[in-house]
């Protein structure tokens, strides 16, 4: 396994309790034992929780694995042929197979001095720098910069939100969605400010494409996230917006992908997909060490997506592939209230559902309706489906 | 074996509930709660399942 996160660790994991006893090497670039990242953007960043939290495993279970485990190394080439791994410090690992989940890294802006947020050493340092006096700038309002400007606001921080597109998060939950997050954040006394293309971070803040500065003692980029997959050029692998794979999760014979840098077939949902959610690294991760195991019994990787988002008091909750829906439909709640379940169609399906403050069984029937690829039917939002 | 779960850690994704549902429910929140936590051998499957799709690594499989 190359990348020592939830995906890679998730494989070492499924590879055990499958029954391989051979040699299994786990490298990874952080010096880190496999930690969790969620929370990063979350306790780790508000000081809920200190750092030996976010372990992903205890240390005797992850020695329990009988790991061969290469940490704070990263991998700088691959040998399809001669299936080898060349690592950054020069020694070789022969595999007979392979699991790719070395992850995404920030997108950064032009200029020096920002903070982006993706390793505990990121959000420790942002952490230490927030609070009461201290103005904070957000590039990019997508779930990432939204959670990390709701804690920055709740420790008292002066925080502008910036957005270049009219409503946050309106091409991944729909505009009516993204316009009730806006408001939270409103609320809450951010300054969201929407039409607001960064150029690049100077001294004094950050430049605006209209040449406007906008001072900040500290600004954290949150504009999305590059796969890592420079390490595979001249591979043979193909290599487009993430390790191109088939519905297995195969990228070539023997090789997976898993996690956010896997790019792969969803036969659910019809259509190619990478994701950069938490459940789906570790889902990934345990299919790809199944199916490299079980040529003959190779399973298509086809789950429902999860993710969630923590925001002030709410809990945002979503099932399906939301991107690129036709139409949102609130079939439970209210959105003024923060308390609804939204439905969404893609093309004559359900595709999925987001939740805002509801209990979980509102929302575990949607989740079927996606997985089965329930028809939308006008008379079938009128109820949850059972 | 015993199911050990850390409710404080749980971010109420409800995958184990998916997984395990014999072993595992959540309160109106979402939060997961432990119905059986020495659950019949035929269910540690499940449960270990549960274990690695647990998107908060607040489940824990120990033997006791």
């Amino acid at each position: 396994m190359v990348g020592a996160s939830a995906a890679g660790l998730a494989a070492a994991e499924t590879l055990r309790r499958e029954g391989y006893d051979g040699t299994l090497t786990l490298v990874g670039d952080e010096p880190l034992a496999p930690y969790d990242r969620p929370p990063l953007s979350k306790q780790i960043l508000s000081g809920a929780w200190r750092p030996e939290r976010l372990a992903l495993r205890p240390a005797a279970d992850l020695a329990a694995l009988g790991l061969d485990l290469r940490l704070g190394v990263a991998a700088v080439g691959l040998e399809l042929a001669a299936r080898t791994v060349r690592l950054a410090d020069g020694e070789t690992l022969p595999y007979d197979g392979l699991i790719l989940a070395t992850g995404v890294r920030p997108r950064r802006l032009p200029g020096e001095g920002a903070h982006v947020l993706r390793t505990l050493d990121d959000a420790l340092t942002l952490r230490d720098r927030l609070g009461p006096g201290r103005r904070l700038v957000v590039v990019g309002a997508g779930f990432l910069g939204a959670e990390a400007a709701a804690v920055a606001r709740r420790l008292g921080t002066e925080v502008t939100l910036l957005e270049p597109a009219p409503v946050p998060l309106a091409h991944a939950v729909g505009a009516e969605v993204g316009r009730m997050l806006s408001r939270a954040h409103l609320d809450e006394g951010v300054d969201l400010r929407c039409g607001a293309a960064v150029t690049e971070v100077t001294e004094d803040g950050v430049l605006l494409a209209s040449g406007e500065v906008v001072e900040a003692d500290e600004v954290l980029v949150a504009i999305g996230s590059l796969p890592n997959t420079e390490w595979l050029d001249g591979s043979g692998l193909t290599v487009g917006d993430g390790v191109v794979c088939d519905e297995y999760g195969e990228a070539a014979r023997d090789v997976y992908a898993a996690g956010d840098v896997a790019r792969w077939y969803n036969p659910l949902f019809g259509t190619s997909m990478r994701i950069e959610h938490r459940t789906n690294a570790a889902e990934m991760g345990m299919a790809a060490a199944r199916n490299l195991l079980n040529p003959e019994a190779c399973k298509p990787f086809a789950p429902v997506p999860y993710f969630w988002s923590d925001q002030y008091d709410m809990k945002v909750q979503a099932y399906g592939f939301l991107r690129g829906h036709d139409e949102v439909a609130v079939v439970e709640g209210d959105l003024a209230e923060r308390r609804f379940v939204a439905v969404y169609r893609t093309g004559e399906r359900v595709s999925g559902a987001l939740a805002v403050g509801m209990a979980p069984k509102a929302i575990r029937g949607w989740r079927q309706a996606v997985a089965t690829g329930a028809r939308w039917d006008e008379s079938s939002l009128r109820s949850t489906p059972g | 074996m015993k199911v050990e779960l850390e409710a404080d850690k749980c971010v109420a994704s409800g995958q184990c509930v998916l997984a395990a549902m014999d072993v595992f429910d959540q309160d109106d929140d979402g939060i997961a709660i432990l119905l059986e936590d020495t659950p019949a051998p035929e269910l540690l499957d499940d449960v270990k399942e549960a274990v690695a799709v647990c998107p908060a690594a607040a489940i824990r499989l120990v033997d006791r």
